[in-house]
């Protein structure tokens, strides 16, 4: 019993690093734009394929300081990306209306997606994994050396993106940019040059997850962004939309609430709800914590003006 | 702005149009041509023009509670589900229950009615992105329970053999039959939603998607307003369900994605938000757009998406404004002052 339960805390919080990571990118975007990037879920995917690319590319498949490259140049690659879709598909729309760039965001999802498969291939890749292999046996609970890479690399790049944001100044930038832009702009910081460093760094991060994802389970799929990409986003949404820390015990909390509900409701219903409804579970979550938490569990209240469509119509 | 002010002193008439038959015949032009040619098109054209009819009536539900609300639903396709579903279990082997067609639409249609209401109790104290958030989490969770509930829905594989469908006498099998019966229900729907927004509750809809404070403010119901249009909007969502499984014969989960729902919103979006010829535009372009470009294969939906985010560059507010709908027209042509 006590291992079993050590055992899946140990994988909610594989998972939890994985929707912490994407979750990120949501939270940042949010906070600043107000807008729900749903080309993000892709560029997650488009991630996980271009670090396979990579992997093919500089023979470096199964070795762990060959993926630390690799993520590496992903992350820039995909940070690119996201800077150059923003540019594209989301500021020629910026103060016209709240729904326009969210459809917008459809479509470049769209693009992308269909990009990664034409690429790609529709049939699921077998991904080499990029993470070292072995495991340890702590109190009858088995730990892979896989997940507890993840673990660390997630823990290493939230920690730095905190550093980033509270102790740089291009970080004081992002934060007074999302606190105002408006206010920001007259005291000298240019807002589109903050956005564009959100749109690097989330993607970013959002395409280290695709690998450490991806290496995981060993295979990737040009559809996979789509369940994720929610489930992170309810991540966000559960820890406060806007906030840093927020998005980083919304990504655990909903690993720890993903794994145990999966784990434990067919036991307590008497197998009535399997594991199957897995996915419930998330949106469950989702639709509890919006109807009596709104602001989430870290958010400031996010004023509600600011995100209705009222200026649409 | 003008038609909202018209609309708050029906009373004073100023600007009622003096003649009403130019607009009507403009109007009711569009069905008749579409019953002329409609059934002389082949099969493969007349289909696409089934579907295009089907989401402009499916835009016309959304419309009320996106369009005249001003609330992001992005569950939509769950109402659809729920009337696909109704005629699926309520006219197949699946229960070996086999009721008539109209008895089933209005089922059906009631059931999503339903729906929306026990939906929209909980939900309609959220405003913005979390009301949009909460739609398509239920959404979602109506799909994975169709995908999961074996017993009833056959989970994924669908519930196939689905009963002809017969109205008062008439077989619906033919795609031609299915034209009759969506140019109806466009006809019906189009009056319905035209007139929902002449009237009061359009204009207390209109006051609620503009400032739900001050809407409250001046005494309006703010919740039951919007639980009226959310039931509303999901009535014709299930009455467009029924149709379309008694057209398919066939349904399963994988017709209810979040996608669809994204389709219908596009649909009214790119159209133009909150007019009716919005969304018969909307639909026409994006049902039509999917199927020239069928030639490119694979491309064919990175080139849809490309081409969803060049319109929506172009016109973020859609193709044609709130302000040129059906009475703008009425006025334009009957000689009343626009």
């Amino acid at each position: 019993m006590g291992a079993l339960i050590l055992q899946q805390t140990i994988n909610a919080l594989t998972v939890g690093s994985i929707y912490a990571l994407i979750a990120l990118g949501y939270t940042m975007v949010y906070g600043v734009l107000r807008l729900i990037n749903f080309a993000h879920s892709e560029l997650f995917t488009a991630g996980a394929f271009i670090g396979l690319a990579l992997a093919g590319a500089l023979g470096v498949a199964g070795h762990p300081t060959g993926g630390l490259l690799v993520g590496f140049i992903t992350f820039v690659l995909i940070g690119l990306a996201g800077v150059s879709v923003e540019i594209v598909a989301y500021r020629p729309l910026r103060g016209t209306s709240r729904l326009a760039p969210m459809l917008s965001a459809l479509g470049m999802a769209v693009v992308i997606q269909n990009a990664v498969m034409l690429i790609g291939g529709r049939r699921p890749l077998i991904y080499p994994s990029f993470l070292p292999s072995g495991v340890i046996d702590v109190f009858g609970a088995i730990i892979t050396y896989k997940q507890i890479t993840i673990f660390l690399v997630a823990v290493i790049l939230m920690v730095g993106l905190e550093l980033f944001v509270n102790r740089t100044n291009l970080g004081v930038r992002i934060r007074a940019v999302a606190e105002n832009a408006e206010t920001a702009s007259l005291v000298g910081i240019n807002p589109n040059m903050a956005i564009s460093l959100i749109f690097f760094i989330g993607p970013g991060l959002g395409a280290v997850a695709g690998i450490l994802y991806s290496s995981f389970y060993g295979v990737a799929t040009f559809t996979m962004g789509f369940v994720i990409g929610m489930k992170a986003f309810t991540a966000a949404i559960l820890g406060g939309i806007g906030s840093i820390p927020g998005a980083v015990l919304g990504g655990f909390l909903l690993g720890f609430i993903e794994t145990f509900a999966t784990a434990w409701m067919p036991v307590l219903s008497g197998g009535l709800i399997g594991t199957e409804y897995r996915d419930i579970f998330a949106f469950s979550v989702l639709v509890l914590i919006l109807l009596f938490r709104p602001a989430g569990l870290l958010g400031e209240h996010v004023s509600e003006e600011t995100m209705v469509y009222k200026s649409d119509f | 702005m003008e038609s909202r002010a018209r609309a708050a002193a029906p009373a004073s008439g100023a600007a009622a149009p003096r003649k009403l038959w130019p607009g009507a015949l403009a109007m009711l032009a569009v069905p008749v041509l579409l019953l002329i040619v409609g059934p002389h098109l082949p099969s493969y054209p007349l289909r696409i023009l089934d579907m295009i009819l089907l989401y402009a009536v499916l835009g016309l539900g959304l419309n009320i509670i996106v369009g005249y609300a001003g609330l992001l639903d992005l569950g939509y396709v769950a109402f659809y589900a729920i009337g696909a579903y109704s005629w699926a279990l309520l006219a197949s082997g699946q229960f070996d229950i086999h009721l008539p067609f109209a008895l089933v639409l209005l089922i059906g249609a009631s059931l999503a009615g339903l729906a929306g209401i026990l939906l929209g109790i909980p939900v309609l104290r959220l405003r913005g992105d979390y009301l949009a958030i909460v739609t398509l989490g239920f959404g979602e969770i109506i799909r994975v329970l169709m995908n999961n509930l074996d017993v009833v829905t056959n989970g994924p594989q669908g519930i196939a053999r689905i009963d002809e469908a017969h109205l008062f006498g008439w077989t619906l099998s033919t795609p031609d039959d299915f034209l009759y019966l969506l140019v109806a229900m466009l006809v019906v729907v189009f009056l319905f939603v035209w007139r929902i927004q002449e009237s009061a509750l359009g204009t207390a809809l209109s006051a609620v998607r503009e400032d739900q404070d001050a809407a409250r403010g001046c005494g309006i119901n703010t919740t039951r307003v919007k639980l009226v249009a959310f039931a509303f909007s999901a009535f014709i969502g299930g009455a467009c369900g029924v149709v379309f499984a008694a057209m398919q014969r066939f349904v399963s989960p994988e017709s209810f994605t979040f996608w669809e729902s994204l389709v219908i919103v596009l649909v009214i979006v790119v159209g133009g938000l909150g007019n009716p010829f919005g969304a018969l535009l909307g639909a026409t372009l994006l049902i039509l757009l999917p199927e020239l470009l069928r030639a490119y294969a694979d491309y064919r939906l990175l080139f849809y998406g490309m081409a969803l985010v060049v319109i929506i560059l172009a016109r973020p507010r859609g193709l044609i404004s709130r302000q040129y709908g059906p009475s703008w027209l009425m006025r334009r042509l009957g000689g009343g002052k626009c």
